[in-house]
């Protein structure tokens, strides 16, 4: 009759998984990024990036980016969970996809090689905002701007061009147009 | 000018100003200070306890049973650790405690240093919220804003850890000023929308039920007398969870039992097949709800919390309203008076099959088990406990296993703030201290813990602290030498192997009563059971109740694990067509 010898149910269908970006607004205290942080790993969400600095030095308030996947339901807790946080002030959510909303990370790329192939590497930059912060003979340090897949896409390129040290950011988010979440 | 007040001072006064009576604590290096403070705070008794696990389980009790929320007093390192099991079963079955600990000095914290531990670090997953105050101009705003997070919204657990140089210092104590809000985050979001909206699909229903849980306890006793009200305005059948037990009369023709895992037989079906289904202060637990995918397929749910993260958290909802139970129910029940007046005779007519259905449920009595006349059944002796303590105001504790389900099944209780277990953690060793925190809030009343003998030697210290401060709580002890609910699982789906769930080296529990200081009674036989529980309630000391129970005895009915709620294995009556083979190893 029982299939199971656990004293627990047994896992249900699972739903179907969606990109969404949650931007907290925080009260910029000690711990607070452990209990944000704290809640996704306790309660087994996924994070994918994260962003967080201090965004108002008056109101001492910190705007938290992170970008996590997770059925519906799931991405529903994530929001509940982080509004019962005392610390959290309000909590924001977007859908990857959202036409609305900008989301931009920052990489920096360290190329070495002669200045051929670092001319080339430029070039490729060239569409994402690149900036050249760092000039040597040998080598550059490039930032660009861009999407996620992009800055993958990017770092992948890159390395027959001389890359070979990368740092990026998690991604930060912004709504399009004058109106601001409330 | 106002005087200087010290750290430690500061502690008391807001406790006073929060109108604290009863600190439940152990002393040790790191809030020296403040126990130096004690003397001079008469208005405040604090309870020494013998392990700091016993302290948040009897704060726990205290908070449960009164109402109040429960304040607990640690020092730094093991003080604070031993207190994490305690914090982490008030925050499952959120009971508002808040916990003050002491920590190693602010130019030490982080060296190491003797009885230092990462306090705010290791409770910060088993708390609303926790502070290290790291400045003594902080201390009296920390302290307040803590009762006020743990009381408000759903209650839970909170801690504030002050290291011992803050304790020292000085400062102006600032009065506390009772906020309207807490920080954007509000408890009642309903509207008359949403009312209307339950009202349309109570009216349309033709098998509805009440579902209720532990926060129309947490709502107040208010809630409870309004809950009652509803039913009757309805004549709606109504089934609660463990936590939920004494809100609504368990001896009520509308109450169909404790639903779940180990509930009735006519509660379970009842849930199953329902066309509405009115969540009131509950959460969907998976001893609830069995296997998800075939939870209730046929319902409209109507979950009523005061936590919107609970809402569709397990099971998807129809009609989700957030709020406090009482404001809930009390504008439903205006609601009907105004625009259906005489709804439940109206409605009776059409809920009639359905409660005809339910009868013949209940005539399976699947609580029912085979007595004996040589052996004390379990299930026998809390129904003899029930009927000669039922009219005592009686207050219940228990531990953790079988003993637990026994009594959720056969005692009935008919009043909210009467049932203390710990549901959600599940903390073998809860029922002793708890016991004990719900004697300080009610001295003149009859205070047991059904126990199970493997649980309660989990926290037996306590008794020491009973002892001490005459506290007559009996401790019934159903004891049949092996942990009950681990054996039933084995023999179930593990082949009988009952691997190290059987304890072949007992204390005698009558002498260990003796020395402790308290009175011991055994009871071996059925006919002997009757007087043996008169003498312990008419003993007005600490007891210590060794009862021998049949060893064998299995807690049915039963919903086994992934199965749905219509296919619940009953007692040893209905069993013979039903019996478990254990293939398969999904182990989860």
């Amino acid at each position: 009759m029982s299939k199971s010898k656990s004293a627990y149910s047994i896992p249900g269908k699972k739903g179907k998984l969606d990109t969404h970006i949650i931007v907290v607004w925080v009260d910029n205290e000690a711990g607070v990024l452990a209990r944000v942080v704290g809640l996704f790993s306790g309660r087994g969400y996924n994070i994918e990036s994260l962003a967080v600095a201090e965004i108002d030095s008056k109101l001492n308030i910190s705007r938290i980016t992170i970008v996590t996947t997770g059925t519906p339901q799931v991405i529903q807790q994530i929001k509940l969970q982080l509004k019962k946080l005392v610390p959290v002030h309000k909590v924001a959510d977007f859908k990857r996809e959202d036409k609305n909303v900008i989301f931009k990370e920052m990489a920096l790329f360290k190329l070495v090689g002669n200045n051929n192939k670092r001319q080339k590497a430029l070039k490729a930059c060239k569409k994402y905002n690149a900036v050249i912060l760092d000039k040597t003979t040998k080598s550059y340090v490039i930032q660009i701007t861009a999407l996620r897949r992009e800055i993958d896409a990017m770092s992948k390129n890159l390395k027959k061009m001389g890359l070979v040290s990368v740092s990026r950011t998690g991604a930060v988010a912004m709504t399009r147009g004058f109106e601001i979440f409330k | 000018m106002s005087k200087l007040c010290t750290g430690a001072e500061i502690v008391f006064k807001c406790l006073e100003d929060q109108k604290v009576e009863y600190i439940f604590g152990y002393p040790g290096g790191a809030v020296l200070p403040i126990y130096d403070e004690l003397k001079n705070h008469n208005s405040l008794k604090h309870i020494l306890v013998r392990h700091e696990q016993g302290a948040g389980h009897a704060a726990e009790g205290y908070a449960r049973s009164s109402g109040k929320p429960g304040v607990v007093l640690v020092t730094s390192g093991p003080g604070a650790t031993n207190v994490v099991t305690a914090l982490t079963d008030a925050y499952m079955d959120s009971i508002p405690l808040v916990c003050i600990s002491g920590q190693v000095p602010t130019h030490l914290i982080g060296t190491d240093a003797f009885q230092e531990c990462d306090t705010t670090g290791i409770t910060r997953p088993c708390t609303k919220h926790n502070w290290l105050v790291k400045d003594i101009k902080d201390l009296s705003k920390v302290i307040h804003k803590a009762f006020e997070v743990a009381t408000t919204g759903r209650p839970g657990p909170v801690l504030v850890d002050i290291p011992k140089d803050i304790q020292f210092q000085k400062t102006k104590y600032k009065k506390y000023s009772k906020k309207k809000k807490l920080n954007g985050k509000k408890n009642n979001s309903f509207s008359q929308k949403d009312i209307d909206e339950l009202i349309k699909l109570m009216s349309k229903a033709s098998k509805p039920i009440f579902y209720t849980g532990g926060g129309v306890i947490n709502s107040g006793p208010k809630a409870s007398e309004l809950l009652r009200e509803l039913v009757q305005a309805t004549g709606f059948p109504i089934t609660s969870t463990l936590q939920g037990l004494g809100c609504y009369p368990g001896e009520d023709n509308f109450f169909l039992g404790m639903l779940g895992m180990h509930g009735t037989y006519e509660a379970n079906n009842a849930m199953h097949d329902c066309d509405l289904m009115i969540n009131i202060g509950a959460r969907f637990d998976d001893r609830i709800t069995g296997k998800i995918d075939e939870f209730s397929p046929g319902s409209k749910k109507v979950h009523i919390d005061i936590d919107p993260s609970s809402i569709n958290k397990n099971v998807k909802v129809d009609l989700p309203i957030v709020g406090d139970v009482q404001d809930v129910i009390s504008s439903t029940i205006k609601t009907i008076k105004k625009t259906k007046p005489d709804f439940a005779k109206s409605n009776k007519q059409k809920i009639s099959k359905w409660w005809e259905q339910i009868e013949k449920w209940r005539k399976k009595r699947s609580l029912d088990f085979i007595n004996s006349n040589e052996t004390i059944k379990p299930q026998y002796a809390v129904q003899r406990l029930y009927e000669l303590t039922k009219n005592k105001d009686t207050y219940i504790t228990t531990e953790v296993g079988q003993h637990q389900m026994w009594a959720a099944q056969h005692y009935k209780f008919d009043k909210p703030n009467r049932w203390m277990t710990s549901g959600g953690l599940g903390t073998m060793g809860y029922g002793l201290p708890a016991a004990v925190g719900v004697q300080i809030a009610h001295p003149s009343k009859l205070v047991i813990d059904i126990a199970g003998e493997a649980s309660v030697l989990m926290t037996m210290q306590e008794m020491s602290t009973a002892v001490q401060y005459n506290l007559p709580i009996k401790i019934f002890i159903l004891n049949n030498e092996y942990m009950g609910m681990v054996r039933q699982w084995q023999e179930l789906l593990h082949d009988k192997n009952y691997s190290e769930s059987y304890t072949a080296a007992l204390p005698d529990f009558v002498k260990l009563a003796e020395a402790y200081g308290c009175v011991g009674i055994r009871a071996k036989t059925p006919e002997e059971l009757d007087d043996k529980i008169i003498e312990m309630i008419n003993t007005d000391r600490p007891v210590i109740f060794d009862c021998l129970v049949d060893k064998q005895e299995n807690c049915f009915p039963m919903i086994p694990s992934g199965k749905p709620h219509n296919q619940m294995l009953l007692g040893p009556k209905d069993q013979k067509e039903n019996k478990i083979t254990g293939k398969g190893k999904t182990l989860v």
